[in-house]
């Protein structure tokens, strides 16, 4: 199951930034899913990464559609695949903005509705493709081109949000673990109905570190503690071994923030609160996997 | 079969006939009778449509796009703010090229609150590339819904239609029926850009200026092509079921020395008011201008020209009116009448046309400094 093929989906030379997670992960998305697939795009960092009309980077075909509209559209998709008797997947590929702001609407809707899809949000933590601004997502204390002095407010919780939809599959994951990726696309793709992949996704220009270090920036989030590599699978919740390993012995957040300018200056308060979060995360995903909550 | 029906139950058999592929569709008043009317086939299993009950009207929209664009047939219905919140989508389906078919039950735009009758929704969507047609009657709103899957489905047009009927004036008010097996009458939906894993693009990618430029000519050259679309399937149509109706729905205007042109009920209203003139020796004729986008020609050379306008375009006059002015060189006198469900009644209308002035526009009941 984690034998990744070699088989390319994507093309070489798009207009991905040097470095970008965002590409990585979706490579090993479709090496998953393989080419009897569909992606639905809003606007985000892969409608561009696509390149520009007649030409396509990507070997699977794309329906770019409005921000808001991106799980609603395969909602509709899904529905005339099935009724027609195809089996094609049906992939939302999804920017933080486009999934816990402007898109969460039609998210809800067609979790809610059952619908036979994977939705997966790819999280660079802010808008990418505008130059920066603060999303939902965006965690406290990052300095964003709308927040100069830091953001106020803590990280949206989707994954708690679409949990509460009770999809049979959901997850989390990084492109730093390509393995791990890999099999929770196969997963989720194995089950009927709505299901969930929630990608952290360094972005080098946006968090502000060298082009080189994605691979490593996200496998300091995951060995800081500051992301969680779980898994939901019909409510039961398994925390991944990378991430079991971190709750055990999990290296200093200061190295994850230092190695970011985009946390430049900030306050202690910022941190701790932060730290606080993950941890209070990590205390509840812990109990749900022991079944004491 | 002969029966009796609202514009609502009407619009709902025809899409029964039609046999999309998708529904999807979020309720709203007037409208709601048409999705309710629908999941009742669904479920009966009367139909065998996909019907998803969608949380938002820009969801309504987005889920026939999603749908269409591989290759199947698909409808939604909606009215006034509903129209608006899906406005997006509204746009993204006709530059997609999706032959997708709405009903729109014409009702006003808040604020206030207003569920009446009011052509301001659906034409304040007339740049987004769809075809509109404005049906005058139930058994018009049944055949237009029938029509517009044959015209939208065309190679030459695959633009989105949408079926305007009148809140509440037609789509509450029970009219003579007729309902006719649609059979083949619909051909099959041949998508020529039908999306397709084994044949990958980019749809809707970004796009040069160039490209761009080439699409919206693309969209503009279609919709000049739906005309003659239109005239050959109302060919086949009175072939068929023996209706026919025409881009503009003429009445007594051979000799007209004065022609009343309306949309909607209104227009057929004007009917009555033209029996009335005539009865009274003023040579009246009635122009209902069914199809709103493409707009029609009209010949109105050598003839005064009322316009009853059920909208209104804030700083620039009645929209009808304005359009009139500008295809056809005419001066009309422009009433606004109607707005918000107002009552005009034929008697109003032959008074539009007794005190006409060219050139001038007025505002129905309304007097002095309001």
């Amino acid at each position: 199951m984690t034998e990744i093929p070699r088989e390319e989906y994507l093309h070489k030379c798009t207009s991905a930034c040097a470095g970008c997670s965002d590409s990585l992960a979706l490579r090993y998305v479709l090496k998953a899913a393989g080419p009897d697939t569909i992606l639905v795009v809003p606007a985000c960092c892969t409608s561009v990464i696509q390149g520009i009309y007649p030409n396509t980077a990507f070997k699977v075909p794309v329906y770019n559609v409005a921000f808001a509209a991106a799980a609603a559209c395969a909602s509709g998709m899904s529905a005339a695949l099935r009724a027609m008797g195809k089996k094609t997947n049906v992939i939302v590929y999804a920017g933080d903005g486009g999934t816990v702001d402007i898109g969460i609407q039609a998210l809800s809707g067609a979790f809610e509705r059952g619908t036979d899809f994977l939705y997966i949000c790819y999280d660079n933590e802010a808008y990418g493709n505008t130059g920066m601004q603060r999303s939902g997502a965006t965690p406290v204390g990052a300095r964003t081109t709308t927040t100069p002095a830091g953001k106020a407010q803590k990280k949206k919780d989707i994954d708690a949000i679409v949990a509460a939809h009770d999809p049979p599959y959901m997850a989390t994951a990084c492109a730093a673990y390509p393995k791990d990726l890999f099999s929770k696309v196969k997963k989720a793709l194995s089950y009927r109905g709505p299901t969930f992949i929630h990608i952290l996704s360094p972005c080098p220009p946006g968090w502000r570190f060298p082009a080189e270090k994605t691979v490593e920036m996200g496998k300091l989030a995951v060995r800081t503690g500051m992301w969680i590599l779980y898994e939901r699978e019909q409510g039961k919740v398994t925390i991944n071994g990378p991430s079991k390993a971190a709750m055990v012995r999990p290296l200093p957040v200061e190295e994850y923030l230092r190695a970011q300018g985009r946390f430049r200056g900030i306050s202690s308060e910022a941190v701790a609160r932060m730290v606080a979060d993950a941890r209070a995360l990590a205390e509840r995903l812990k109990k749900e996997e022991e079944g004491t909550c | 079969m002969l029966t009796v029906a609202t514009g609502n139950k009407a619009v709902a058999a025809a899409v029964k006939e039609a046999r999309p592929t998708v529904v999807a569709a979020y309720p709203i008043t007037p409208q709601t009778e048409i999705v309710e009317q629908i999941a009742e086939y669904v479920s009966s299993g009367e139909l065998d449509t996909r019907y998803i009950p969608v949380e938002s009207e820009h969801s309504a929209m987005a889920a026939c796009i999603g749908a269409s664009v591989t290759g199947a047939r698909a409808f939604t219905a909606t009215s006034s703010h509903g129209l608006h919140y899906m406005h997006e989508m509204v746009n993204w389906a006709a530059g997609a090229r999706l032959p997708i078919v709405m009903a729109n039950v014409n009702r006003a735009v808040g604020p206030g609150w207003n569920i009446w009758a009011d052509h301001t929704d659906a034409l304040q969507e007339r740049d987004t590339g769809w075809l509109q047609v404005y049906v005058g009657s139930v058994q018009e709103a049944y055949d237009a819904v029938l029509m517009a899957f044959c015209i939208a489905e065309d190679e030459r047009v695959l633009l989105p239609v949408m079926v305007n009927l009148d809140g509440f004036l037609l789509s509450h008010t029970m009219q003579p029926l007729e309902m006719n097996p649609a059979g083949d009458f619909i051909p099959p939906l041949r998508l020529p850009h039908e999306i397709d894993p084994g044949n990958p693009g980019g749809y809707g990618t970004l796009t040069g200026p160039d490209d761009y430029f080439k699409f919206r000519w693309d969209i503009e050259r279609s919709m000049r092509d739906s005309v003659a679309v239109i005239r050959e399937t109302e060919d086949r149509f009175f072939a068929r079921f023996g209706r026919r109706y025409g881009m503009v729905e003429e009445y007594r205007c051979d000799d007209a020395e004065v022609v009343v042109v309306a949309m909607g009920t209104l227009g057929k209203e004007a009917e009555v008011a033209v029996d009335l003139l005539r009865q009274e020796g003023v040579r009246a004729g009635s122009m209902r201008v069914r199809w709103f986008r493409p707009f029609p020609r009209l010949d109105l050379s050598g003839r005064d020209v009322v316009v009853v306008d059920r909208d209104y375009s804030f700083g620039f006059g009645g929209i009808l009116a304005r359009s009139i002015a500008a295809t056809t060189g005419a001066r009309p006198f422009s009433v606004i009448a109607g707005l918000g469900g107002q009552e005009v009644s034929y008697e109003d209308i032959a008074g539009f046309v007794r005190d006409r002035r060219p050139g001038e526009e007025t505002w129905f009941g309304v007097t002095g400094d309001v």
